[in-house]
């Protein structure tokens, strides 16, 4: 694997670890505020809570994770999971709601 | 400037470099990472699935959860990964005591959240909320006969997750006992920055849990 190896120990620093932290915790705090607004959110009430969780998850895996400073392999390491995930979880879908009920005259 | 000796770490001989050695490894880790996605992945798509067929249900189950549990452990969980997240940074910058320091705190928060698990579990099982068919519907008067379901997802979850809690704490045992032993310094850590992303997918994993299970029901 072509990578150079200035950059392989990237330490990230304080002051990002510490925004990340506090960033977390305010989404956190957010998510709760959410949770008690859902019955002006209606049906967007769960959509806002993973749309939250989507941002946490985002900063952990860029800052705590590291990998905005990792090389490209393993970031396409990484989305592959969830590329993998989102192939189960459409494939899993289509066939649980394309389904013919077995009452039906077909 | 290190607070303890240093050992030397000699790389394998199969490497070009420490480098080498370090990045192989750590891209190990990684797929390792795609494998734990997965492998929660099946239970949040069966998650969604059966909560799409029984909204009602799943909604009766959150209510029995305490949100102010799920919330506490999340801010525990949180803070624990950015001290993960420090203590590599320390002892990249060769303040080893710093950083065990972190590690130790990172542990302590890994208990904490084991024992409010505990206390929610106990709890549960006190008032009746059993998995599937362990689930009596009369005795926890429950509206929906099928219940246990819910609480199945719940256990399941909440348990893998619980056992990935408990492989970590070990984990940073191990590179805590290493660390104040002086095995690492700013050109070998690699077994923190391993055990370091693996502790921050348990938490990123909880991340998508707490609404999950807690709130969107």
């Amino acid at each position: 694997m072509a990578q150079s190896n200035k950059d392989v120990h990237h330490v990230v620093e304080f002051s990002i670890l510490l925004k990340t932290g506090i960033a977390l915790f305010g989404l956190t705090f957010l998510t709760m505020f959410a949770f008690w607004m859902h019955h002006y959110l209606g049906a967007a009430g769960p959509i806002v809570a993973f749309l939250i969780a989507g941002v946490k998850a985002a900063l952990v895996m860029m800052f705590f994770m590291g990998l905005k400073y990792d090389s490209l392999m393993n970031r396409f390491i990484f989305a592959l999971g969830f590329f993998f995930l989102l192939l189960l979880f459409t494939l899993s879908a289509l066939d649980i709601w394309t389904r013919v009920p077995l009452t039906s005259t077909l | 400037m290190s607070t303890v000796n240093s050992h030397e770490h000699h790389y394998a001989h199969h490497f070009k470099n420490a480098d080498h050695e370090f990045v192989t490894s750590k891209q190990g880790v990684w797929l390792f990472m795609v494998t734990e996605i997965l492998m929660f992945g099946g239970l949040f798509v069966a998650f969604f699935i059966y909560h799409n067929m029984y909204p009602d249900m799943f909604a009766e189950g959150a209510k029995q959860l305490d949100w102010r549990m799920g919330f506490t452990n999340t801010l525990v969980l949180i803070f624990s990964s950015f001290t993960m997240a420090l203590g590599i940074h320390f002892i990249q910058k060769g303040q080893n005591r710093k950083a065990t320091w972190c590690l130790v705190t990172t542990l302590l928060c890994a208990a904490i959240f084991m024992v409010i698990k505990y206390f929610e579990y106990v709890h549960k099982f006190h008032l009746g909320f059993f998995p599937g068919k362990y689930l009596d519907v009369a005795h926890v008067g429950a509206e929906h006969a099928n219940l246990g379901l819910y609480f199945g997802f719940y256990y399941c979850m909440t348990g893998m997750h619980g056992i990935h809690v408990l492989i970590g704490m070990a984990l940073i045992v191990w590179v805590l006992i290493r660390n104040m032993r002086g095995d690492f310094h700013p050109h070998y850590y690699t077994p923190v920055e391993g055990v370091g992303i693996f502790w921050h997918i348990v938490d990123l994993i909880w991340i998508f849990l707490f609404p999950l299970l807690y709130l969107v029901g």
